[in-house]
């Protein structure tokens, strides 16, 4: 058995109805893992850039990227090997805790407190996805109500 | 010039040289039949169900090599077109599928005969479109005919909302297609042709290994030539069977879960498999670990995800298989010594003698493998031969003497029971100058049966052939073999006046019990040149084999069974 590995792939589509669907139709009927997908439009074009971080073993990978180019709607499709990876969390914190602490730990993921309400305050931080997962972790102690992650975003260096 | 959708689709279809429709008018599509009913330019047959429709469009497109047309309504008629979507999807077949949908303003609302029909069709279809603006069906319906045609065929299906068909707009054909993402390979890399040919000619054992993708690729006289030049023996799929011709000296057979035994041995002892426009297929491959376990393999395949799929290709070729064997061809000229492969051609014809593909005949029983036979006697060249899913398919595929590409048309990937007879009147809308012929069995035929209707309507004759076993007999072979021969649901004992059936549409039937009523029946089928059934009682527990059980390794074949 090949060992599974974790690859990203970003994918560059037409701006077209049901573009999407057609990348995470073919996902699900090959039995492919999205682990997660990132999608917004690429500034004064007509196309999309997705960026989806999956896993499987070489053979799979290389299935991934071969059937994805062959989708009509697909310019463009690279299988990064070295690039800068980001993604971004968000954690809705009760006001009651410490709130000082929490932003100096966000801080140090490249993050900052963006919001203050009444009974809650929203951290945010965008970071490598390997260290947001840490920042999860840290801030357990705080009690966090909500959190939500955004997917990765990359781009080969 | 301004007109309607509706129209619109009429002048694409002129535009793009369509002499036939398949299809089944309905509330959304009303719009664009309505123009139908008022124009000559082409034929539109009316099926008695839309699946027969694509089946028929399909049958219309493998024997033409043309893009088949078949047009339904929305919600349902839809839905009965997709199994024969999927199938022409599974099988590379080249289709434009245009449906009516429910008006724009009521898209989403579950109206009346509303389903997400792209939403279905998007994973068994090239592309597909759903068209909310007039001004964009020019466009749309070009590439859809474009994509359908080029690179890996397949099916594009046009969902047409009904307030669409009726917007006017400007429509303007001439525009080339300018598709940015989508440039099919089709001049192999000279490279990697290079490096395959030093490497056949290197080998010992080489082995050409042909997959329907040279049928779509109208390759096989390229292939041929090859194959003639370099003294390489060959192996057929199920899909490109008649690529060789019979006749051919190099050609083993048909491979795999019913292959040949000399076919599967060549592939087992190969030191160099040349795939040409095949997918290595489970059907084909068996277990995979075990497939041409010594060789290396040269793979030439227009789709570049096919390439190293399922068996790794030392030499990938990405490409049109007409272009790229014709450069191998060129390059092969004084460098491959056809002399080299003697001693394995002897080895393989020590195959052939070994265990030739063949039957029992048994006195006062009609053997379906004999049918099979005798059609390919009494007809040969004349006909094409359509088949439906079963027994009958894989007898079909051994026993018939196929002379050329485009000959035999059937079911392979989807393995879609029912696509015989719509496929085979689509075929002889096709080509009017050959016997049509559907060999089905008795599970199948009933299956698109409401067809007898349209092909006497249409004067489209289809000699059925039922090789009527009473059962549904490649269940009931495997029930046999790993149930225990628990028959479950499988016994067909309970069988329709088949002659009074066909003759109540209008054709005419006959009922065999011997061979002489064979022959004759057939010939009168023939010469009247009318739909016709000829429903032939063949013994009841006759197998097919060689088998490979799914999963097994292709040398390792059930060469005998006696059923009791």
């Amino acid at each position: 058995m090949m060992e599974n590995e974790r690859r990203v792939v970003s994918v560059i589509l037409q701006n077209e109805a049901s573009a999407l669907s057609r990348i995470t139709d073919l996902f699900s009927a090959r039995g492919y893992n999205i682990e997660s997908l990132t999608v917004a439009p690429i500034p004064e074009s007509k196309y999309s850039r997705l960026t989806i971080a999956t896993s499987g073993s070489v053979r799979v990978i290389e299935q991934i990227t071969k059937q994805l180019h062959k989708l009509i709607p697909v310019l463009r499709v690279y299988e990064h090997a070295d690039l800068v990876e980001k993604e971004m969390a968000m954690v809705k914190f009760p006001i009651t805790e410490n709130l000082s602490d929490i932003e100096t730990l966000s801080k140090a993921y490249n993050g900052k407190i963006v919001n203050v309400g009444n009974d809650m305050i929203i951290a945010m931080v965008a970071d490598e996805p390997k260290r947001v997962s840490h920042y999860l972790e840290a801030v357990k102690r705080f009690n966090p109500k909500e959190i939500v992650r955004s997917g990765t975003v990359a781009l080969e260096r | 010039m301004q007109m309607s959708g509706a129209q619109m689709v009429i002048e694409a279809l002129k535009h793009e040289g369509v002499d036939t429709v398949f299809g089944y008018p309905g509330g959304a599509i009303m719009n664009v039949y309505d123009e139908i009913y008022k124009q000559d330019d082409f034929q539109h047959i009316l099926t008695r169900h839309e699946q027969a429709a694509v089946h028929a469009a399909e049958g219309y497109a493998k024997v033409t090599g043309k893009v088949g047309v078949a047009m339904v309504t929305s919600g349902p008629g839809f839905t009965n077109a997709v199994t024969g979507i999927a199938d022409a999807y599974m099988d590379s077949i080249p289709l434009v599928v245009i449906s009516g949908q429910v008006p724009m303003s009521l898209i989403g609302t579950d109206a009346f005969q509303e389903i997400d029909s792209v939403g279905i069709s998007r994973s068994c279809t090239k592309h597909n479109y759903l068209v909310t603006d007039a001004a964009d069906l020019p466009r749309v319906l070009k590439e859809a005919f474009y994509l359908a045609a080029t690179g890996r065929p397949g099916p594009v299906h046009v969902d047409i909302p009904k307030d669409v068909t009726a917007q006017i707009a400007e429509f303007d054909y001439s525009r080339p297609v300018e598709m940015e993402t989508y440039k099919p390979t089709t001049k192999g890399n000279a490279r990697q042709i290079k490096k395959a040919i030093d490497a056949i000619a290197a080998a010992k054992r080489p082995l050409l290994y042909l997959g329907g993708g040279i049928i779509s690729a109208n390759a096989a006289e390229e292939v041929r030539a090859f194959a003639k030049l370099t003294g390489i023996p060959a192996v057929e799929t199920f899909m490109a069977r008649g690529t060789m011709g019979a006749d051919n000296p190099l050609v083993i057979s048909m491979l795999g879960m019913h292959g040949s035994y000399a076919a599967n041995m060549a592939m087992s002892e190969t030191d160099l498999v040349i795939g040409l426009g095949a997918r290595f297929d489970d059907r084909v491959t068996g277990k995979l670990s075990e497939f041409a376990k010594n060789a290396d393999v040269i793979h030439v395949d227009i789709d570049p995800a096919s390439i190293s799929k399922l068996v790794n290709a030392e030499y990938p070729i990405v490409g049109d298989v007409k272009y790229v064997v014709e450069e191998m061809t060129a390059l092969a000229q004084g460098k491959i010594d056809a002399e080299r492969f003697a001693p394995w051609l002897e080895t393989i014809e020590h195959f052939n003698k070994l265990h030739p593909l063949g039957y029992d005949e048994e006195p006062g029983v009609i053997k379906p493998q004999w049918v099979i036979e005798r059609i390919g006697q009494l007809l040969g060249e004349k006909a094409n031969i359509s088949t439906d899913v079963g027994q009958h398919q894989m007898w079909t595929a051994q026993f018939y003497p196929f002379s050329r590409p485009r000959q035999f048309i059937s079911s392979g990937g989807l393995g879609t029971m029912g696509f015989g007879f719509p496929a085979a009147m689509g075929v002889k809308r096709g080509d009017m100058e050959r016997v049509s012929i559907n060999v089905t069995g008795d599970g199948s035929i009933l299956m698109n049966i409401q067809e007898l209707m349209t092909s006497v309507e249409y004067k489209l004759p289809v000699i059925n052939v039922i090789l009527n076993n009473h059962f549904l007999g490649m269940v009931r072979q495997w029930q046999t073999l790993f149930y225990d021969k628990r028959y479950s649901e499988t016994d067909l004992s309970m069988q329709p006046n088949w002659v009074g059936l066909v003759e109540s549409f209008g054709g005419v039937g006959y009922n065999v019990e011997t061979k002489e009523e064979f022959d004759a029946a057939l010939k009168d089928a023939v010469e009247k040149n009318v739909v016709a059934m000829i429903n032939v009682n063949v013994s009841r527990f006759e197998n097919v084999l060689p088998m490979v059980p799914a999963g097994g390794s292709l040398f390792n074949m059930m060469l005998e069974y006696k059923d009791k």
